[in-house]
């Protein structure tokens, strides 16, 4: 438990100390909600969809949980790059334990990043459907921050200097986020895109995430739920394995 | 009976296995990267309590030797047992008898002194309240007690390494490995290291393997030398011992008769690359 807790507490604390992070990676979001938001939202009502602002927020949160996560799956890179690793695996601790530590430490800062962007998002016009389905939303945000940490994590295992970092970007994590139907609903898209997204585990976790905060979903948040936590479920396998394959 | 009693007691027992002389022993130990063979047939020992130096060029195996004896690489062939235990079967039990300092820095420097030391030690299992009593005790052997609560990143390159050594003696090991400890320190940190550990070696007893390419310091701290070139040893006995063999006057000398004087050509390898990346990125100055 002590090895956990140390790696997840570690996580926090690098975090929490690069204020310039914090708010740094708070632009993305914010353009999005200005440029799409407001960009397109009069179209999206002429469409007769309702508010865009409302099916919109939920996909910037999860982008940012999407990048957050990533980023710091990917941090172990740099940990490799710096030594830091090295100390953690002449430690007498299982790989096991230092990928979960980990992992939760990521994804607890992936989700507080979340929880601000959903701050954010309040003060540009969202209005939750049901105030009570919050801890549903709460959920979905864990579960996603906890996805893409542990497939950052399987991906800097393998990837050995940041040199293959434009490759991660444009052809793993700007795919999933386009493709997942955090911008555009999915209900009415070419049968071909519907179909990607059925393998795009971000779909779910949007889909949930708008089920809880705007009441509206195309799966249904119990298939969201089931479909996300499956997905994790492998990734997390995935990452332990190739973690405790890395040698240095 | 208290955390903190049975801690020691455990401590104890590891201790009582290696009692026999031979804290390790290597036999034809062999480390092959595809058709390269990085160590081969290698056999050595060191007897408990004595300081080893490790020595040789560039590209001859000591680093990936020290990894397989610190279970960070798995050997081709060939035995080793260390503190009693084969890091293959019982990597554990091998890691709590071991502290090291990395050829690199390995501290993470978004973190305070003491929090460096706080997290090894939990990593190792050292109960809160001996933690806590052993920080300060390191720390101030170091003398790095006043700057405990600064970032390392504000660190020196000599008080890093000096952290680090804090670091690696903090859950009492038997064996502390120092891959080229001295690496860019001026004379004076150099020196100041050396006495930490010689002092550390008499009071405690702690058995230190290290290399270096500094042949003065391996001659003034080593009890014992083994001399490895391509992978192989190319001679292990005592300086003196290793001086006179060869007519030398000094160990370089020495070293230099016994290894030749061409220069070693060693191809980039991904730590290489990684120290400059390191550069780039503008991270650990040292």
């Amino acid at each position: 438990m002590g090895v956990i807790y140390i790696m997840w507490l570690r996580q926090l604390k690098r975090y929490t100390r690069s204020k310039a992070r914090i708010f740094g990676s708070l632009g993305q979001p914010l353009l999005y909600l200005v440029a799409l938001g407001f960009g397109f939202g009069p179209i999206y009502q002429h469409a007769g969809k309702g508010n865009y602002m409302n099916f919109l927020s939920p996909g910037v949160i999860a982008m940012t949980i999407l990048f957050t996560a990533i980023f710091s799956g990917i941090e172990i890179i740099w940990d490799r790059k710096f030594g830091f690793l090295k100390e953690t695996l002449v430690a007498p601790v299982s790989r096991f334990q230092l990928m979960i530590g980990r992992t939760l430490g990521g994804a607890t800062v992936a989700t507080l990043q979340g929880l601000l962007v959903f701050l954010i998002v309040l003060a540009f016009g969202l209005r939750p459907a049901h105030w009570s389905s919050l801890p549903y939303a709460l959920l979905f945000m864990f579960l996603i921050a906890i996805f893409f940490t542990a497939m950052g994590t399987a991906i800097a295992s393998v990837v050995e200097d940041m040199q293959g970092f434009p490759i991660i970007m444009n052809f793993i994590v700007m795919p999933i986020f386009f493709l997942s139907g955090a911008l555009f609903p999915l209900d009415s898209v070419p049968r071909g895109l519907q179909i990607t997204a059925i393998f795009n585990p971000l779909a779910y976790g949007v889909d949930g995430l708008r089920g809880a905060i705007s009441g509206m979903s195309h799966f249904g948040m119990a298939v969201d739920f089931v479909a996300l936590s499956l997905f994790t479920l492998l990734f997390l396998g995935i990452g332990t394995y190739l973690f405790s394959k890395i040698e240095i | 009976m208290s955390q903190k009693t049975s801690w020691h007691l455990n401590h104890y027992l590891a201790n009582l296995v290696a009692m026999s002389s031979h804290i390790i022993e290597v036999k034809n130990l062999v480390k092959k990267f595809d058709d390269f063979t990085a160590v081969d047939h290698v056999s050595f020992s060191v007897e408990k309590g004595e300081i080893f130096g490790f020595l040789g060029p560039n590209g001859a195996g000591k680093t990936t030797t020290i990894k397989m004896l610190t279970t960070l690489l798995k050997p081709s062939g060939g035995q080793i047992t260390l503190n009693g235990f084969d890091p293959a079967q019982h990597p554990n039990q091998v890691r709590k008898s071991f502290g090291i300092v990395f050829q690199d820095p390995s501290l993470d420097d978004e973190l305070t002194a003491v929090e460096n030391l706080e997290f090894h030690g939990v990593l190792y299992h050292v109960p809160r309240a001996l933690r806590k009593q052993k920080i300060e005790e390191l720390l101030n052997l170091v003398e790095l007690w006043d700057r405990r609560n600064d970032f390392v990143k504000t660190f020196s390159g000599g008080m890093k390494r000096r952290l680090e050594i804090a670091r690696g003696l903090l859950h009492e090991p038997t064996i502390l490995f120092l891959d080229e400890p001295t690496l860019g320190l001026d004379p004076q940190t150099r020196n100041h290291m050396w006495n930490y550990v010689k002092k550390l070696n008499q009071n405690v007893g702690v058995t230190v393997f290290f290399t270096t390419h500094y042949m003065e310091e391996a001659d003034k701290a080593a009890d014992r030398i083994a001399i490895v070139d391509n992978g192989k040893i190319a001679a292990q006995d005592s300086p003196e011992n290793l001086k006179k063999a060869t007519g030398s006057t000094t160990l370089e000398e020495a070293f230099l008769s016994l290894t030749g004087s061409d220069i070693r050509e060693e191809s980039a390898n991904k730590m290489d690359n990684m120290r400059q990346g390191r550069a780039l990125w503008g991270g650990g100055k040292r």
